[in-house]
């Protein structure tokens, strides 16, 4: 008998984290309980990208989003939508602010404004299924690629589509394999870059585990291109569930014939396996990796040599990120034409980005370039929480920079976000608000990549470790004049005599910071001052006449620093008060000054 | 499982482009089963199963079978609408396994509205 009815439950790992296991279990048991098990069918899915609202189920054909589900609400749930056919309301999702509650996915902003083509399978395929992925005409490109198309012409397709390198570089993919297919020797290789180190950035992770064969046609169609025959997925081992999704449609694809030795009686042969990386960050630069899978420490050689010339055991490789591979088969199915219609002048169709930080819809967004930060941050991700002010946007992770609030209306797109000083990156968006230091921010990824150095070239290795000093002495309160023009030397310096993409860009979020943010810098070396209130030793503590001496505060002091008699005003003494704010928490009337 | 052949792989995709086109909302027909306690108590249960039987045997792979709450006609369950794509839906009443399998030949898949059952055309909105 067929389905009539489909619930997609997101199976990513966001959700799992929530209970998402539970939910499809608890959802199975009791449709099989209502007699409905031969008419709907439930499916886990891979990330839908809505992560700050789930556990997360989608009802298909009728479009219905539920989300935050609740293991208690299902059999409620079950009955009257399942049974009875009526949609329950209250686990529908209400924007913020609003009171009306919104039923379908594509009437949701954080949905309809993005354009779907890395994850365009998301939320409908199983994605330890290939008969889905095929189902949603997957292996297609693949097959048009192998009977249709010579080395040459997928070349010249994926150059004309303008796609650039989606793991953070930006180089152009059809040039980069073009000159890796001109090496010459029998034997090269294709990898797949799926490092992905940066703080809060998570869109590779869910493409592998939402849908894997996505990745593995993109490799194969790669290969064919270029004249390899084996592939190596360079995971990271902290992603378990994608090292299991797409080692399941690994065995699926070789099963089938579409993985091996020739691969749909044409000839054509190509092994794929999985390189699991020990999770460092330097290990996603391409040398670096290389050398981590031939079983060396994982450390950046100098280029030249590029891989396509000399990588893998010597040999001519080519090294892409998940997001390009992803893309591929889309441009092969569809054509160059159709993908260079979306986007910009140079940055041609879409880009991945993981949305964290001070804003309401955290999740995975797939937009077209030339849309706004504006329209990233307040359309789709539903604005800053609380009422709280958007200060700036960190983009391209700890390589990146701080792009300011004036700046909203820059298009996504790799010039423009360049000439703002940050940088496209991986797709990793941080949002900041008011509340958040931009000294703390620079100091936290400098922390970050002072730590993930990998030590080989002393500007890298020392002179991030000095900044970083000057900056914890700033925050502190202990910054000194002369301290700004320290960190500027030092990050041209940094830049100037690092062998690899780490130490050249380590500098990015504190020059940002430092061109927009100047102010706050000075407000923390000469008048000791955090303007965002972050930084607790800069912080004064103090009670104004509000006060009705009620002793709620002195009572929750750790060191006890406030005294003074009941029903008469407080006061706290500043040599002993360890700013922990405790009393500023406690407090009900607004008596607590910080500056 | 062994090898498959480019024309096996075919073979797979049509096979799931139904399931494939469900869950993206692509269809030509939509049959509603309303499904209130009205309906279940009339008997919806049962022309639901006939919907999905013959949807089955008509071997096509565009029509989607919903269900949906009490339509407002209490005294006429049990009842289902039926909507081509570009037309206006069309609410049946009363209906029986024969009433069912009668709409889905004529309406379903000839496009003739079957006067004879019909309760209303268009949404209750419109009258
Ligand atoms: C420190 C450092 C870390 C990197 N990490 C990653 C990563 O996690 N994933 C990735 O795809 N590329 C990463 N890259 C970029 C790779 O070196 C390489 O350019 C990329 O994988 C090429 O693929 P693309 O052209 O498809 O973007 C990193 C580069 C540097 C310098
Ligand atoms: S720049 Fe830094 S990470 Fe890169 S090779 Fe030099 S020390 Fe290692």
């Amino acid at each position: 008998m067929e389905y009539r009815t489909h619930l997609m439950v997101c199976t990513g790992t966001a959700c799992v984290s929530c209970g998402a296991f539970d939910v499809k279990k608890t959802l199975e048991a009791e449709i099989k309980k209502q007699g409905l098990d031969k008419e709907v069918l439930v499916v886990g899915t891979g990330c839908q990208g809505f992560c700050a609202q789930g556990p997360i189920v989608v009802v298909q054909p009728d479009d219905i989003f539920y989300q935050l589900m609740q293991i208690e609400d299902i059999p409620f749930l079950v009955e009257e939508h399942f049974l009875k056919g009526r949609p329950v309301k209250k686990m529908m999702y209400t924007p913020p602010g609003e009171k009306t509650e919104i039923p379908t996915m594509s009437e949701i902003g954080f949905f309809n404004k993005q354009r779907l083509i890395a994850l365009r399978n998301k939320g409908l395929i199983d994605a330890e299924k290939i008969d889905d992925y095929i189902g949603r005409d997957g292996y297609k490109a693949f097959i048009k690629a192998l009977t249709e198309m010579t080395p040459d012409e997928i070349v010249q397709e994926i150059k004309d589509s303008g796609l650039r390198g989606r793991g953070g570089g930006g180089f152009p993919t059809g040039l980069k394999w073009e000159i890796c297919k001109k090496q010459k020797g029998e034997k090269k290789y294709i990898i797949c870059n799926a490092d992905e180190g940066d703080p809060g950035a998570y869109m590779d992770r869910s493409i592998i585990e939402s849908d894997p064969h996505a990745v593995i046609e993109g490799m194969l169609i790669g290969a064919m291109a270029i004249g390899a025959n084996e592939g190596v997925v360079y995971l990271r081992t902290e992603y378990p569930l994608a090292i299991t999704r797409l080692e399941t449609a690994i065995e699926q694809a070789k099963e089938y014939g579409l993985l091996g030795e020739d691969i749909m009686e044409q000839g054509f042969e190509f092994n794929l396996r999985i390189k699991q990386g020990a999770g460092a960050f330097v290990c996603g630069e391409e040398t670096a990796l290389i050398a981590s899978i031939e079983g060396k420490r994982g450390m950046p050689n100098k280029r030249p040599p590029f891989p396509a010339e000399s990588g893998l055991w010597g040999l001519p490789t080519n090294i892409n990120n998940v997001e390009t591979w992803a893309n591929i088969p889309w441009i092969i199915s569809n054509g160059s034409e159709r993908y260079a219609e979306i986007g910009t002048e140079k940055s041609k169709g879409t880009k991945v980005f993981s949305l964290v930080g001070k804003i309401n819809n955290t999740g995975l967004v797939e937009v077209p370039m030339g849309i706004t930060l504006k329209e990233i941050i307040f359309d789709i991700g539903g604005g800053v929480p609380d009422g709280k002010k958007f200060k700036a946007v960190q983009m391209g992770g700890p390589s990146g920079g701080c792009i300011p609030a004036e700046l909203e209306d820059t298009i996504i797109d790799y010039d423009s976000v360049n000439a703002t000083g940050a940088i496209m990156g991986s797709g990793g968006m941080v949002v900041m608000d008011e509340t958040t230091c931009m000294v703390d921010v620079a100091k936290y990824f400098l922390n970050f990549t002072q730590e993930e150095s990998c030590g080989k070239c002393t500007f890298c290795r020392v002179g991030t470790k000095r900044m970083l000093e000057i900056l914890q002495r700033i925050c502190d309160g202990n910054g000194e004049e002369g301290d700004i023009e320290k960190l500027e030397e030092l990050a041209a310096q940094i830049k100037d005599s690092s062998l690899c993409g780490l130490g050249q860009t380590a500098p990015n979020p504190v020059l940002t910071t430092l061109k927009y943010f100047r102010h706050e810098y000075e407000a923390h070396i000469y008048d000791k001052k955090c303007p965002a209130k972050a930084c607790k030793p800069l912080l004064t503590f103090g009670i104004n006449d509000q006060c009705i001496g009620c002793t709620a505060c002195a009572r929750v002091c750790p060191p006890k620093a406030i005294s003074g008699e009941r029903k008469e005003k407080h006061v706290i003494d500043q040599d002993k008060c360890i700013k922990c704010g405790a009393c500023l928490d406690t407090c009900k009337f607004k008596a607590i000054d910080v500056n | 499982m062994a090898k498959l052949s480019i024309k096996d792989l075919e073979e797979i995709r049509n096979k799931v482009k139904k399931t494939a086109m469900l869950r993206e909302g692509i269809s030509n027909a939509k049959i509603t089963v309303h499904m209130g306690t009205c309906g279940i108590a009339a008997g919806a249960r049962t022309i639901m199963n006939t919907v999905i039987k013959i949807v089955e045997e008509s071997k096509r792979d565009d029509i989607i079978v919903t269900t949906s709450g009490c339509a407002g006609f209490c005294s006429k369950e049990p009842m289902a609408t039926i909507e081509l794509k570009g037309e206006a839906p069309v609410k049946y009443s009363d209906l029986t396994e024969d009433k069912i399998r009668r709409i889905f030949d004529e309406h379903v898949l000839k496009g003739k509205i079957v006067k004879d059952y019909a309760l209303v055309i268009g949404s209750e909105r419109e009258l």
